[in-house]
């Protein structure tokens, strides 16, 4: 019955759209006033999608098995918060959320931007509907959420155990809001563009929006990494896997974006630049989608391999682009007085040598990402880029990156000079003493480690005198600043430091090494909800004499029948002690996998401090000096 | 004239972008999870295609023999796609295709098999699609290999060059 009431739902809410559009369209040609009726219908929408969305929770609740969607991902013996989660822990289910997630925005926008133009906001909300019945159809069409199975089977086929965890529960939310945020961005710039209104005014208006998917996305793409370390059992954060890049392309774009915006807020700049972004960041969140369920990639996150949902995908995609496109070769004109000079010492120049750099990282991760696609179609050779080609590319890059950084914002608009500004120089002697004797006695490369750390530190010491000397000036800039500096020192830390032990272990045994002596006392099994978990008992002594505990497991889970290794993680303001333990097939030895793991938290908590900048930023009333 | 060149050069190169991801769809590559243990087959009893009769799993599985069981129907593509490996498949000595029908009209079987010849040693049939749950199979087309009555592989979506020459190099 949810099943059913959700289904046509769906189709009075695709009903909503058509109704939308010609008031829309009359309303645009005939009248001065916004047509109070356009808003009503787009709650309506709203509502039917809600309505629609609710249904399918229920139909997992019950656990409604002659619901396909049910079927396929949900077992009656699954707790009751999976079963919820479950339901957009799938292709049909996370596209119904981002349906959701769209009809929500634009009712925001709507009821938010009730001074604006009428023009502007009809347009932005016609472009927004052209992405909304896009999504209608996809769902419709190829992956509803609602198709129906006779007989009804008894019993479902259970949702992947590893996708069963709390994080990556509220994990595709999160980072939905933050990708179909981009769709704001994308209609309302395009409905600039049309209207020839690329202002100081709209970019004041926008920034917000840019704000709040660039904070959604912080904090999902942050969810996704904490899962992957203690889930995924290989005791890394990033793997630089394609799926992880796609959501890192358009954090990277909308990050550029929110600086060149902070300028036209200013002065009528680099306003080609905010046009190109907004489009690129939306292309890019398209695009990210068009790769994770058209089973060009593989990962976890493929859902399905449906090569007519692929090709449905690209053709909407790329039609978005190309509309991009038309109206931005044929109805943008930008302004003929070009104040474009730019005097070489100005913080409109370092966010520029910025946004470049920034434009760099997002050209490496996008062809290493979408490189090995082209060269397999063209030539039919299989390549896989891995985390050096990244790492090489990436890293020399951030020494520059981060002194501009820690510089630009210290410099005035349009024009400044080095005056009183003796203290960059004296801060960034200390980071060199400071770095070259923390690198000196490692047995690492001295030079670029050195240079390196002391960029990181350089920032830190700036943002981190500004609290004291500027107190709430420029907060939220300096938040989220000093973020990112504590983020790559945690970082190049935790990479420098880190030690791995993997060895075979039966009970009873002990590995001794220098730092560390492992004892595996015993394994216990235990029933849980549904699965049976193996869990291991070992006694880790440290090289400073601190005993521990750590208890990893190995759950069966029953349906569908997997074998997932949970990680024990000790977590301590200074380090991560991680193990995870694997089965040997028919040996009585289990394969040990112990991890030091230095600052883990200090990335988890310097990631929430940048989204924390953004959240100061979105709510303070005076902008940015 | 510059006006003109950049947006004409920028649609092309979309659309090449375009040509390209959209070949890429053509070639899709599926992922084999690896079950790293052996599970024991499911007991069930099916009944066989085009006899009335039925059988359980202990009659079918006997032996030292390696077996291949097959989920597959009429309706499902890419079981087309598979069908050429498991006829080279059915060349091997010492391994037996058995074919679980799924969801499928005889009749419609029938013709497939017909069409495509038949690489099956027994095929039984799966009505309502119960016995592929007990197998705890994804979808169609899904297939297992058994030795002594243990599930040493599992391998989700269709077999291809690579899985085909995997499965070669367990059974010799």
């Amino acid at each position: 019955m949810p099943s059913l009431i959700g289904s046509y739902s769906l189709l009075f809410g695709l009903g909503c759209s058509f109704l939308i559009i010609f008031f829309s369209i009359k309303n645009f040609k005939n009248s001065n006033l916004f047509d109070s009726k356009i808003l009503s219908f787009s709650l309506l929408q709203l509502l039917f999608v809600v309505i629609s969305f609710f249904g399918l929770i229920l139909s997992f609740v019950i656990s409604d098995f002659s619901n396909e969607t049910v079927f396929n991902h949900s077992h009656t013996t699954k707790p009751l918060f999976y079963k919820i989660s479950g339901a957009w822990g799938n292709h049909e289910g996370s596209l119904l959320l981002w349906l959701l997630v769209l009809t929500l925005f634009i009712s925001i926008f709507l009821l938010n931007t009730k001074n604006q133009l009428k023009d502007y906001r009809i347009l932005t909300l016609l472009f927004q509907q052209v992405i909304i019945i896009g999504f209608f159809i996809f769902i419709i069409k190829t992956s509803n959420p609602f198709n129906y199975i006779y007989p009804e089977p008894k019993e479902g086929l259970g949702l992947n155990p590893i996708l069963q965890d709390p994080a990556l529960a509220i994990h595709p939310p999160i980072l939905y809001l933050g990708y179909v945020g981009s769709s704001i961005i994308f209609s309302s710039a395009l409905a600039a563009m049309t209207l020839n209104w690329v202002s100081k005014e709209w970019a004041k208006h926008i920034k917000k929006w840019i704000l709040v998917s660039w904070i959604f996305l912080t904090l999902g793409i942050l969810l996704g990494s904490i899962w992957a370390y203690y889930e995924l059992g290989w005791g890394g954060f990033w793997f630089w896997d394609p799926v992880e890049n796609v959501s890192l392309m358009p954090w990277i774009a909308l990050t550029t974006l929110f600086h060149c915006v902070l300028v036209l807020e200013k002065k009528p700049i680099l306003t080609s630049w905010v046009i190109i972004l907004s489009i690129t960041t939306f292309t890019l969140s398209m695009c990210g989608t068009f790769l994770v369920r058209s089973g060009i990639l593989n990962s976890v996150h493929t859902f399905a391999n449906d090569p007519e949902r692929g090709v449905f995908i690209l053709i909407f995609l790329f039609s978005l682009i190309f509309l991009a496109l038309f109206i931005f070769f044929f109805f943008y004109k930008p302004d003929n007085v070009k104040i474009n000079s730019f005097f070489w010492l100005s913080k409109e120049t370092a966010i520029l040598v910025n946004n470049w750099f920034m434009m760099y990282f997002l050209s490496v991760i996008l062809i290493g990402t979408i490189y090995p696609i082209f060269l397999d179609v063209i030539s039919s050779e299989k390549i896989s880029v891995g985390p050096p080609f990244y790492h090489k590319l990436i890293i020399p890059f951030l020494i520059p990156f981060l002194l501009a950084m820690a510089i630009g914002p210290k410099l005035n608009w349009i024009k400044s000079d080095l005056r009183n500004k003796f203290y960059l120089f004296s801060f960034l002697i200390i980071s060199l003493i400071l770095s070259s004797l923390i690198i000196i006695n490692l047995k690492i490369d001295f030079l670029v480690n050195t240079i390196l750390i002391s960029s990181g530190f350089y920032l830190f010491f700036i943002t981190t005198r500004d609290f004291f000397v500027h107190k709430f000036q420029n907060l939220a800039q300096n938040i989220s600043h000093f973020g990112f500096s504590l983020f790559i020192l945690s970082v190049l830390f935790n990479n420098i430091f880190s030690s791995e032990i993997i060895t075979n272990l039966k009970v009873g045994e002990t590995f001794k090494s220098k730092d560390v002596i492992i004892f595996f006392e015993k394994v216990t099994k235990k029933k849980g909800q549904n699965y049976e978990t193996i869990i291991g008992k070992f006694n880790i002594v440290d090289s400073e004499n601190i005993k521990q505990t750590l208890i990893p497991e190995l759950r069966i889970y029953n349906q569908p029948n997997i074998v997932t290794s949970e990680a024990d993680i000790k977590i301590n303001l200074l380090s991560d002690k991680f193990m995870t333990m694997n089965l040997v097939q028919n040996q009585n030895y289990f394969n040990i996998r112990y991890q030091h793991k230095p600052f883990m938290i200090w990335i988890w908590a310097s990631v929430s401090i940048i989204s924390f900048g953004g959240l100061i930023s979105l709510f303070k009333k005076k902008h940015e000096v | 004239m510059k006006f003109k060149i950049i947006p004409i050069l920028s649609i092309l190169f979309f659309f090449i972008v375009f040509a390209i991801f959209f070949k890429a769809l053509q070639k899709t590559s599926f992922y084999t999870p690896n079950i790293n243990f052996e599970k024991e087959i499911p007991s069930f009893s099916a009944k066989i295609f085009k006899m009335d009769i039925e059988k359980n799993s202990e009659e079918i599985f006997i032996g030292n023999q390696f077996y291949l069981i097959n989920v597959w129907a009429s309706w499902c593509v890419p079981c087309r796609e598979e069908h050429n490996f498991l006829m080279k498949l059915k060349e091997q000595k010492n391994l037996k295709i058995i074919g679980l029908n799924y969801k499928d009209k005889e009749k419609n079987a029938s013709n497939f098999l017909r069409e495509l010849k038949n690489p099956y040693d027994q095929i039984l049939i799966d009505e309502n699609g119960t016995i592929a749950i007990e197998w705890g199979a994804y979808g169609v087309p899904e297939s297992f290999l058994i030795h002594k009555r243990k599930i040493i592989k599992k391998i989700i979506g269709p077999i291809n060059e690579n899985l085909y020459s995997e499965i070669e190099g367990i059974i010799q």
